[in-house]
């Protein structure tokens, strides 16, 4: 209960209104806070990278800059990814460092204010809700909303 | 006065000085008769002092003050050099160094009087000689020689301040009957170009006499940093009103006066011409020492660093033109030129990738002319961020001599290669861990003289740091001829630990074993002492070079002594490379570590242990199947020949097996991030001509 008020009180102090992108793995839709999301690109030549994390799927090249690409659906137990012309890349920046995750489709971004959100439980019931900060609510559909920092820090 | 713009300067200098103090001391302690070591020696002593004082840390100056009498009293004659002296002089230095970093962090030399230092040096004046008293108040007047100068320009009604050149100038043109005039210009307040109007006045003048000075200077009237008027000294043989109506016949200069200096500015004969004597003296010294050197060189000197310094230190040094630049500047400089290089190498790969039609010849021709271009600018950025090794390896003799004396070893330090150059971010990384091997060997390496004597060893420890560039790497050994690594002792310390089981122990080659040296927190030393045995030394050894990019190797037979290899890239950022194809993945081999290529029958792939072995011209090379490796999909077809790329380091060879070979390219290393684990043997990543990826194998953690 102490963390639910906690976070309670986060959110009402984060303002009202938040956006978000919303981003469609499988069937459910996911929330990327925008304040992280630095672009999207479309889904390109990814090189592999022996040895390293099974949820990477290795490293693409951005204007210069050497990006690790991660996949969200590897990550939250999913089944790999099935790449289309619908697949893209979102490249967050967090604590400096630049990722890039891939989604199945970048949908649109909504704005939820404070009274559309509500606190999960971290229970364990849901696959990889570790993830999940909240949830949202927008024209009465459910938006997962991602702890985009503890996806990414947690190794 | 506002001294804060020279704030670097004063630091940069006073570290060179204490450097070179500390670097004479070393000789002078082991040739106390060496009088141009302390001719040298003062004159480091005196230009510190000076500099502190006119940046006006009182304690600075007054610690090198007390030096310098000393010095004096050393160089007059009237004082031995003594190992205790030397003693007190070498905390000095560290007292000194102590007030440089002070200022260097916080702009003050902080509140450290080190009164008893002062005392130390005292004492060794008082117990001399008595005449300590005179010469030091001739110092004292020295010292406040800057003011006086003042205190005489004033009474020559001179207002400006006239270095001693420009004095000596004056007095020249006095006695030629010249004319010497102090003439202060106005310009008009309304006057645009003030600058120009400046120059015409310089420039009308330069005909009729020479401007000596000029207030504010030449280049900032030419920069406009002047109000409306500055004030000009000439020497001429013409009138002053003459040379007041060519000033004024400037349009929009207002005004122009002044008057004319008929006093000679006395001869400073105190400070001159001894000055003079003394470099004379200083010559005539050093070609004696010279000579004296040479002599002993003939004999089979016993000190050969020792003469060759002093050589090197008799010739005067060529001074090249410098500008201290901003390491970040660089940095800048540097990613621009990778830029450039991943520009030239899309080029490349364009024009082979189109029809040999549509390129014409000079399409190419400009191609690889922006290649050669890169090439050398590449290069030259390279070249301005390295720096000799010098700087970090000179301050390593004083140490051995402190450890010498803390731990009452004889041992004695021979270094080579000092011009060794090293990217400069390496140079400021490496210091810390060449100390801690240098601290290793002079505590656990070297032994004691009784065992040392036992062994038929001389009792004198030697310790050796080498330095040297082989291929694209810079090779840093430490090397003593001491008592080597006790593998056994080794063993039954980790076992004690719980590091290992006996069962390990038993197996464990000496390689393996050697490696828990560099296990955290691991000491075979029985006791803690002030200089090692604490076990944080060679695990951070470890780590801080890996982090370089670099590796620590270690060679020792037990009873002779012990090799620490360190293993450095020359540089950080663009290598040549072989790209070479595993499936569909490209990757890249610094070609460095490359020694040849071969193409070898499967059929004569060899097995010794169960691994694949080859036979090249008399070596047995183990070979590395790279696919396996890297868990590269896909099978590789069955081939009759193979192609594999003999790498090296140091002495030790591996075959990395490759599907094909795409060529050679210069390529820009770029790391991959914190968060995606990668494995030691990749090095980093690379952009290549058509915008893929290629990952860069790090040949030296496969061998």
């Amino acid at each position: 209960m102490e963390e639910v008020k906690t976070m309670e009180k986060a959110s009402d102090e984060a303002m009202d209104a938040v956006q978000y992108i919303v981003v469609k793995i499988g069937n459910e839709q996911y929330g990327i806070n925008i304040q992280y999301i630095d672009n999207i690109v479309r889904n390109q030549r990814i090189t592999r990278v022996p040895k390293a994390q099974s949820y990477y799927k290795g490293v693409i090249n951005l204007r210069g800059e050497i990006i690790p690409v991660m996949s969200i659906r590897l990550k939250l137990g999913l089944e790999d990814d099935n790449y289309t012309d619908k697949t893209r890349i979102i490249i967050i920046k967090v604590d400096g460092a630049t990722i890039g995750v891939i989604v199945d489709q970048v949908k649109e971004v909504v704005t939820l204010e404070s009274t559309d959100i509500e606190t999960v439980a971290r229970s364990g019931s849901l696959v990889g809700s570790g993830y999940i900060s909240a949830i949202g609510k927008s024209n009465d559909e459910l938006i997962s909303l991602l702890d985009i920092v503890a996806l990414i820090e947690e190794s | 006065m506002d001294v804060s713009q020279y704030l670097e300067i004063f630091i940069d200098e006073s570290n060179e000085h204490l450097q070179s103090l500390s670097d004479q001391l070393m000789i002078l302690e082991k040739e106390p008769e060496n009088s141009d070591t302390i001719n040298e020696i003062f004159r480091a002593a005196h230009s510190l002092k000076g500099m502190a004082g006119t940046m006006g840390y009182k304690r600075m100056q007054n610690l090198t003050h007390d030096m310098e009498n000393v010095f004096s009293e050393v160089r007059n004659g009237n004082m031995k050099v003594t190992s205790d002296l030397v003693d007190v002089l070498f905390q000095c230095l560290d007292a000194l160094e102590e007030y440089v970093n002070n200022i260097q962090e916080t702009q003050d030399e902080g509140t450290n009087d080190n009164e008893p230092i002062i005392k130390a040096l005292n004492a060794f004046i008082a117990s001399e000689n008595k005449d300590a008293a005179p010469a030091e108040e001739k110092q004292e007047q020295q010292a406040e020689s800057a003011p006086a100068e003042k205190l005489q320009a004033d009474e020559h009604g001179i207002s400006m301040e006239l270095a001693d050149f420009e004095k000596n100038a004056v007095n020249e043109a006095l006695k030629k009957g010249m004319h010497v005039y102090e003439i202060k210009v106005t310009v008009d307040e309304n006057c645009i170009l003030k600058a120009a109007r400046a120059f015409l006045v310089f420039k009308n003048l330069e005909g009729h006499g020479d401007i000596i000075k000029s207030d504010p200077s030449v280049q900032d009237i030419e920069d406009e940093k002047f109000d409306f008027d500055f004030q000009i000294v000439i020497l001429t043989e013409e009138s002053f009103d003459d040379i007041i109506k060519i000033i004024k016949n400037v349009s929009e200069i207002k005004d122009a006066d002044g008057e004319e200096i008929t006093k000679a500015f006395p001869e400073e004969k105190t400070e001159e011409e001894p000055k003079e004597e003394k470099t004379e003296e200083k010559a005539k010294q050093a070609s004696k020492a010279q000579s004296s050197n040479d002599k002993k060189d003939a004999n089979g000197s016993k000190k050969p660093a020792g003469a060759k310094q002093q050589a090197a230190n008799s010739k005067a040094k060529p001074v090249g033109h410098t500008v201290r630049v901003d390491i970040e500047k660089l940095d800048v400089l540097m990613n621009l030129v990778s830029e450039l290089i991943i520009a030239k190498n899309g080029l490349v790969s364009a024009s082979s990738e189109e029809g040999s039609e549509s390129i014409n010849q000079s399409f190419n021709e400009q191609i690889e002319y922006l290649e050669r271009v890169t090439t050398n600018l590449h290069e030259s950025v390279m070249k301005v961020r390295m720096m000799p090794i010098e700087s970090v390896v000179s301050k390593f003799p004083r140490m051995i001599r402190d450890l010498s004396k803390k731990l009452d070893k004889k041992m004695e330090l021979y270094m080579s290669g000092e011009d060794t150059e090293l990217d400069r971010t390496v140079i400021d990384e490496i210091g810390d861990p060449l100390m801690h091997l240098l601290r290793n060997s002079a505590d656990h390496g070297l032994e004691s003289a009784e065992v040392r004597k036992e062994r038929g060893k001389s009792e004198v420890g030697s310790i050796f740091l080498d330095a040297y560039q082989d291929g694209n790497n810079v090779v840093i050994e430490v090397r003593d001829d001491g008592n080597g690594i006790d593998i056994e002792k080794v063993k039954s310390k980790a076992i004690e630990k719980g590091n290992i089981t006996e069962e390990q122990a038993a197996i464990m080659s000496d390689k393996e074993v050697i490696d828990l040296l560099f296990k955290p927190s691991f000491s075979t030393s029985d006791k803690v002492t002030d200089v090692s045995g604490r076990g944080v030394g060679l695990d951070v050894v470890k780590s801080k070079i890996e982090a370089l990019g670099g590796d620590v190797e270690v060679k020792s037979v037990y009873g002779e002594g012990s090799t620490f290899i360190i293993r450095l890239p020359l540089t950080l950022a663009i290598i040549q490379a072989l790209m070479v194809k595993l499936g569909d993945e490209k990757y890249a081999i610094s070609l460095g570590s490359i020694q040849t290529i071969e193409d070898i029958p499967v059929s004569e792939i060899k097995y010794v242990h169960a691994k694949e072995v080859i036979h090249l011209r008399g070596n047995v090379i183990p070979l590395i199947r790279l696919r396996e490796l890297l868990d590269v999909p896909g099978e590789q077809e069955e081939q009759e020949n193979i192609t594999v790329v003999i790498v090296s380091k140091g002495d030790k060879q591996a075959g990395l097996v490759v599907d094909s070979l795409i060529g050679q390219m210069e390529i820009v290393i770029k790391s991959l991030g914190k968060y995606i684990n990668i494995n030691k043997m990749i090095s980093g990543a690379t952009i290549l001509g058509d915008g893929s990826v290629a990952l860069i194998i790090d040949a030296n953690t496969l061998v």
